[in-house]
């Protein structure tokens, strides 16, 4: 991009500038003995075309739509159509999640995105006993299709794209929500949406666990396949950096393990047959945007590039669409502050932008009492008009990438990318994912950079405005939502009335079948399908998955 | 008061939440204080923390929750190592715990609650300060 004459004209000026820069610290001091980004990479003072000389447009950059989609996936991005404003949201029982769901569709909310309560994510029922204490808490409790019909009712499905925030479980909720579209008359092929299950950021990251490693591949596995053939508009595996990064992970780290976690995904559809190209483009990922403005847009640039590069290059991906890396963004739960709540609002706010300068396809905004329980509608309401005001009023949506070509930027994507390649190849040596997981390497590396990083905060390294720094006297109250006390008794009760109508003998046979079906190697999809439509529940079916592919223990390491 | 000995932690995930960013940090935290850890790991429930507390004498058990399951979880450890005779064990805890349920907390018993923001040297200090090994 740049031609010789030009770039040594650069360096001897550069050279003047540093000399001129060096003279000026010397009679005042910069103001920190080590400049770095919030995943500890030091930046340098100014960057010049000397730091990305060798750059080449075509092949590094290029258009949007156009390998290696460094500046987007689709060639129109946000002129075209602007990101989906998809708010997670989850309480209580299926009723009052229903009414958030409406509240937010009302509010101008483009696509769903349900949270489930910590038993329903687990695989337990309300009633058993390590759910106590915990239904409806941090999102919604799910217990039979029942639940799953009312938490959807009165909502366009067969118009808005549903994703669900579920594990190891996501064969079951997804069969739920199949069989509920059909209860309604709307053909499978014709609901769109996300299941998270993505298994092997559970081991490495966020902990919800039921089976060891490789039978939960096989679930994955069944569901993508399924996917493939039956319900083509569903995008059958989120894969989740979000987590990773909230657990403490670097930048660096959540790209690398994410894309990591991706390659095994791809080698496990291969192994069963599928084609490439007829999964490949359902793969869609999920990203942390996190407090370090530049880091992030450069680690979201560098993820598109990166995944066109391995989809290309190793696996010998022919359409197009299956180089694409579509993600979804959450802006950083755990940048949040109980301290001076309000200061997240505006912390969310630069999170959202960073997504959108990197092309996000679409965006939770955390809300500002997210810290402290389940948001409050006016809460959640703020957080999604900080999105309309990045869409519509600020104007950054009117050109598309434009940070592509700033030094800075260009820089930071690329040490990324080199950085994160230099992780995979690690992995690839242990003999990919599901090994290092099994040897507690991933976790081990987010667990350094997480004591690293409490131990910066601590000394005051890394400045947390209203806890190590500004702190005020006075607490700011917020409003707190409350879940009803009484909620786990009326579930289980509900549930119980759910099981004494249905058709027991039918439930019986359909689990025995699902039991059998299990220790074959049949895909499980069907069979799970035809079970929750007798209204069999969560438990029911997860009790002999971990029946007959065993229970995952935490290692407990730290 | 034994003073050849040093003061053993139990750091406990109880319920059925995954966070164990805090966690962790604290067992480290901990363990290059100078202080004995025993870290449970993840999903256990009350009954299991404090039969881990009994077998493994501990003098403290630092109980972490955030996702809104702590009124229940946390006095029910309480509960039970009343029941075992074992409430000479200092509990804590740490997590995610909205400002009034912090008086309800400290009624059923935990004697400390540590909030997001605390620093660390913070809550090493109030370890040494309060627990010390049982007689």
């Amino acid at each position: 991009m740049f031609n010789k004459k030009s770039l040594e004209d650069v360096a001897t000026e550069e050279k003047q500038w540093q000399k001129l820069f060096k003279d000026y610290t010397l009679k005042a001091p910069e103001r920190l003995k080590r400049f770095s980004t919030v995943s500890d990479k030091a930046i340098k003072n100014i960057y010049t075309p000397l730091d990305v000389e060798d750059l080449d447009y075509p092949k590094e950059i290029a258009f949007p739509g156009e390998y290696p989609f460094t500046r987007g996936v689709q060639p129109t991005m946000y002129r075209g159509k602007l990101w989906t404003m998809r708010m997670f949201a989850g309480l209580g029982s299926a009723k009052d999640t229903n009414e958030r769901f409406h509240l937010l569709v009302n509010e101008g909310q483009t696509g769903l995105s349900t949270a489930f309560d910590m038993p329903t994510l687990m695989g337990y029922d309300t009633d058993s006993p390590r759910s106590r204490g915990e239904c409806g808490k941090c999102g919604v409790a799910i217990d039979s299709l029942k639940d799953m019909e009312i938490l959807f009712d009165g909502l366009p499905i067969d118009k808005i794209t549903t994703s669900m925030t579920i594990n190891p479980a996501a064969s079951i909720l997804w069969a739920m929500y199949i069989a509920m579209a059909e209860k309604r008359g709307i053909n499978r092929r014709i609901i769109g949406g996300t299941i998270q299950n993505d298994m092997l950021k559970e081991f490495i990251a966020q902990k919800t666990f039921m089976c060891p490693p490789k039978p939960s591949m096989r679930l994955i596995t069944d569901t993508v396949e399924f996917g493939t053939n039956e319900v083509p508009r569903w995008n059958t595996i989120s894969i989740s950096g979000y987590h990773i990064r909230e657990a403490g992970s670097t930048a660096v780290q959540e790209l690398a393990f994410t894309l990591a976690d991706g390659i095994a995904y791809v080698d496990a559809a291969l192994e069963r047959g599928l084609d490439i190209d007829a999964f490949a483009p359902r793969l869609s990922f999920f990203f942390n945007s996190h407090l370090d403005f530049f880091e992030e847009i450069a680690k979201f640039r560098a993820a598109r590039r990166m995944w066109a590069r391995i989809m290309k290059e190793r696996f010998k991906a022919k359409d197009e669409r299956s180089l694409w890396l579509r993600f979804h963004t959450q802006t950083a739960g755990c940048s949040l502050t109980a301290q001076q709540p309000y200061n997240n609002v505006i912390r969310t706010s630069l999170q959202a932008l960073a997504a959108v300068l990197g092309g996000t396809q679409s965006l939770h905004t955390n809300s500002l009492d997210e810290v402290l329980a389940i948001p409050t509608e006016e809460a959640a309401t703020i957080a999604l008009r900080t999105q309309q005001i990045i869409a519509e009023e600020s104007g950054v949506a009117n050109t598309i990438d434009p940070l592509g070509g700033s030094f800075f930027v260009e820089r930071l994507t690329r040490d990324m990318e080199e950085e994160a390649f230099e992780y995979i190849k690690k992995i690839d040596d242990m003999g990919g994912m599901v090994a290092a997981i099994e040897r507690n390497y991933p976790q081990m590396e987010i667990a350094d950079a997480a004591y690293k990083y409490q131990l910066q905060i601590d000394s005051q390294e890394k400045t947390v405005v209203g806890v190590n720094k500004y702190i005020s006297e006075e607490d700011i109250p917020v409003e707190v939502l409350q879940i009803d006390e009484e909620l786990e008794e009326k579930q289980i009760k509900w549930t119980n009335e759910v099981k004494n109508k249905r058709d027991n003998n039918r439930v019986k046979e359909a689990l025995e079948k699902l039991g059998e079906a299990c220790q074959g190697d049949d895909n499980l999809m069907p069979v799970i399908i035809e079970t929750v439509k007798e209204y069999a529940t969560e438990q029911e079916i997860t009790d002999i998955f971990r029946d007959v592919f065993g229970i995952y223990r935490d290692p407990g390491v730290y | 008061m034994n003073k050849e000995r040093r003061v053993r932690i139990l750091v406990a995930k109880p319920g059925l939440d995954g966070h164990d960013r805090g966690a962790r940090i604290i067992a480290r935290t901990y363990r290059d204080a100078g202080f004995e850890v025993v870290y449970s790991g993840l999903h256990q429930t009350p009954e299991e923390v404090v039969q881990a507390a009994i077998q493994e004498d501990v003098d403290m058990i630092g109980l972490s929750s955030l996702a809104g399951a702590h009124l229940y979880l946390l006095p029910r450890v309480v509960e039970l190592l009343r029941e075992k005779n074992a409430d000479d064990i200092v509990v804590c805890g740490g997590g995610i715990f909205p400002q009034e349920d912090i008086p309800k907390l400290k009624d059923a018993g935990i004697k400390e609650v540590f909030t997001p923001g605390t620093p660390l040297t913070e809550i090493v200090d109030w370890v040494r300060k309060n627990v010390s090994p049982r007689g």
